[in-house]
């Protein structure tokens, strides 16, 4: 635990890395004082990809599968985002229903086999065992030895929505499916039987979900201020303010439940976020314009999505978002453990939302492709991921080839967030303790509500100069390693 | 067991040809596959890849372009050769830029199903990450050298069936790579049309239909549901039943 990165006098450094749980490779340092005050929490992202830079220069047809390789968990999220991006490319405004519908079909199997995940794989053993309790078996194979019925549900919900996936894509990771206008291939008749034979208990199971977290969530006072921030919220709404995942517009609302703006086209966010760069993370910091760094800052995900829709399409879902509002007293849901909650609430809509498409008979259609119009210079792609608001963004010039990337991903909007909460938790459980394994997860416990996807988060190349300060409690620097856009390395002092 | 006067032997199957036939033809007309990837039925051979080496008594000939001769005695399907022909692919997978998760050929590759053919599982030897010229210029076609394995099909194709010339390959070692005869370099400024042999014969993702890509679902594309054997042999038979 204890960091071989220097400390300034009278401090040292601890740093969980990496950080367990999670996709990716982060982690999280602390600087604490001879009393064990805590000075400093930060979580850092670690890894880097540079998926903007190397796309540059490429087909624009290639951009969904090649965008995709981002990551694993949630691949079928870029290439629908970016599959968005190209269908504006080629003036396409609008699919066929069959095309609409299998790919709203395909982003219910992701959102599900995702939320699956993330919940009972990586998150559960903390509030089945106890954040602090014994590390050997918090993990799904001591949920599995311990709570048997409830890591299969989970095992098992996670292969539906794969299934789902391997359907319509041709596999269960990184398949193909999306093309520019339309489809690649029809839904069978046998393929809906088949998932339609298990839907029954993919229903009851995402009931069963929901219902244990909120028992987890309202039965532990101390869970509602854990790591809790009063924030604002970015999601996705459907056109009469439901919870949208693949189209609408987006709405903000502050932490006082006010919209910021009214709702906006997603085209147009670049007149409402920005995105700034700090020397110590890969990952970049987004805010609201209008509000500036300091206090623009923002969340998404399932929290923000159920904080930010009007209601919930479909029965059961809605039941359970009207039973989290009830618990919120109306308000916004700031609690940031909630997250799992809300998580739960979409898996279920999700499980309806999939059993209402199965029997749609548009899905089995065979009308996949629509013409293709006027071609476009850009195209902008949004959609909700499993970890909240994704932005796809493509230039490509008069031969097809794209010359300028930006993708905003869920976790970089999260990540002031992410920050916040391991500060307040820091604060809250570590402040003046002798530090433990124990105490510490607690901060990877702040980090995992969130559902960070490290891997995507980090994307762009060369635009990044990196800068490690070592820097005293009063201010003074130490030391300073500073890398260039060009890769050369300064040390300041000089180290001979 | 000695070859009659009109037949060789291939790993002790006899097999008969005909005057001028090359051992390749000779094979692939009886049913015997010898892998290859710049060999083409109906092409004038090249010898440029070398997969098809086989062996009779001491020496290593390409099959694609040695003549089938009376009485040969040929090695071809042995743990020696197929090494030596999986480690020719492995060097034709680090001297390109071949990134098949995200390539629209992917499964429909004859390349990466010779690396299956063959068992290959790793590149083995370091990458050269070559920096070389995409051409996107032509509307309807997609020239991107990072691909080229210098097979040279696409210059023959176009040299002999569509009487057009557009490609040659210029320099040596390394640095030999796949150029446009036009005074620009540029693709769109050369006769060439879609429809074209040279437009459809690239074995690899390196001349390809532009917005086609990833239309054929998975489990739908060639390599899905043949091998890359079963596709030599169906070549040649295509042929044979053009004449």
């Amino acid at each position: 635990m204890e960091s071989d990165q220097p400390a300034p006098a009278n401090t040292r450094r601890i740093a969980i890395d990496p950080v367990t749980r999670v996709e990716g490779h982060g982690k999280i340092t602390l600087l604490i004082d001879d009393d064990n005050h805590i000075v400093e929490a930060r979580f850092h992202i670690v890894e880097f990809r540079g998926f903007e830079k190397f796309i540059q220069g490429r087909p624009f047809w290639e951009v969904p599968f090649f965008v995709q390789r981002l990551c694993g968990i949630c691949p079928v999220s870029h290439q629908l985002a970016a599959a968005k991006a190209v269908d504006q490319i080629v003036g396409v405004n609008q699919l066929t229903p069959t095309a609409t519908k299998l790919r709203r079909l395909l982003h219910f199997g992701q959102m599900l086999q995702s939320h699956a995940l993330h919940f009972f794989h990586l998150s559960s053993p903390d509030f089945l065992f106890g954040f602090g309790s014994d590390p050997t078996k918090r993990n799904i194979a001591g949920v599995l030895e311990q709570y048997p019925e409830i890591a299969l549900k989970g095992v098992k919900l996670r292969k539906y929505g794969q299934r789902i996936i391997e359907a319509i894509t041709g596999k269960r990771i990184h398949g193909t499916g999306t093309v520019p206008g339309g489809m690649n291939k029809p839904f069978t008749l046998p393929e809906r039987d088949a998932l339609l034979a298990d839907i029954d208990d993919i229903l009851q199971w995402s009931q069963d979900a929901v219902a244990l977290n909120e028992q987890i969530h309202t039965a532990h006072a101390d869970h509602r201020d854990f790591g809790t921030l009063h924030s604002h919220y970015l999601s996705m709404i459907g056109s009469n303010g439901e919870l949208e995942f693949y189209h609408g517009n987006l709405r903000a609302q502050s932490v006082s439940g006010d919209n910021l703006f009214a709702p906006f086209d997603y085209c147009d966010y670049q007149q409402i976020i920005s995105e700034e760069v700090r020397s110590w993370s890969y990952l970049k910091f987004p805010y609201f314009s209008a509000l500036g760094t300091e206090h623009g800052w923002y969340r998404v995900g399932p929290l923000a999505r159920i904080n930010n829709c009007a209601f919930i399409s479909t029965p059961l879902a809605e039941a359970a978002r009207q039973r989290f509002k009830a618990y919120g007293h109306g308000n916004l849901v700031h609690d940031t453990l909630a997250y799992h909650w809300a998580r739960m609430i979409e898996l279920l809509h999700c499980a309806e939302s999939i059993q209402s498409l199965l029997h749609d008979r548009d899905i089995t259609g065979t009308d996949l492709l629509a013409k293709k119009g006027e071609y476009q210079p850009q195209g902008i792609g949004v959609i909700e991921a499993p970890r909240g608001t994704l932005f796809h963004h493509y230039h490509v010039n008069d031969e097809g080839l794209v010359t300028r990337a930006n993708l905003i991903v869920s976790t970089t909007s999260n990540n002031q967030a992410m920050n916040e909460s391991v500060r307040t938790v820091a604060n809250q459980y570590l402040d003046g303790q002798e530090i433990t394994e124990a105490l510490l997860n607690h901060l990877e416990v702040a980090v995992r509500a969130y559902d960070p996807c490290l891997s995507c988060a980090t994307h762009a190349l060369g635009k990044m100069p990196l800068q490690v300060t070592l820097q005293r409690i009063d201010g003074h620097v130490v030391h300073q390693l500073t890398k260039n856009t060009e890769g050369t390395i300064q040390s300041s002092p000089d180290d001979h | 067991m000695t070859a009659g006067n009109d037949t060789i032997r291939i790993d002790n199957q006899e097999i008969p040809f005909t005057a001028g036939q090359t051992i390749m033809d000779a094979a692939l007309a009886a049913g015997v596959y010898i892998p290859h990837l710049c060999h083409h039925p109906g092409l004038p051979p090249s010898g440029n890849c070398r997969l098809c080496m086989v062996e009779i008594g001491n020496r290593s000939v390409a099959a694609c372009i040695a003549a089938a001769t009376a009485g040969q005695q040929i090695r071809n399907d042995t743990p020696e050769l197929n090494a030596a022909r999986k480690a020719i692919t492995q060097m034709l997978f680090v001297e390109g830029n071949h990134i098949c998760p995200s390539c629209e050929k992917t499964g429909n590759c004859k390349l990466q199903a010779m690396a299956y053919h063959l068992g290959m599982l790793d590149d083995h030897f370091p990458q050269f990450y070559p920096h070389r010229e995409l051409d996107a210029s032509h509307p309807d076609i997609l020239l991107d050298r990072s691909r080229c394995i210098l097979c040279d099909l696409c210059v023959r194709a176009s040299r002999d069936v569509d009487k057009k010339n557009v490609f040659a390959i210029a320099g040596r070692g390394t640095q030999a790579h796949l150029i446009v005869n036009t005074p620009t370099g540029k693709l769109v400024d050369s006769p060439m049309a879609k429809t074209d042999l040279a437009a459809n014969i690239c074995p690899v993702g390196a001349i390809l239909i532009k917005e086609k890509g990833y239309e054929v679902p998975i489990g739908q594309r060639i390599y899905d549901r043949q091998t890359i054997r079963d596709i030599g042999l169906y070549e040649q038979a295509e042929e044979k039943n053009k004449e």
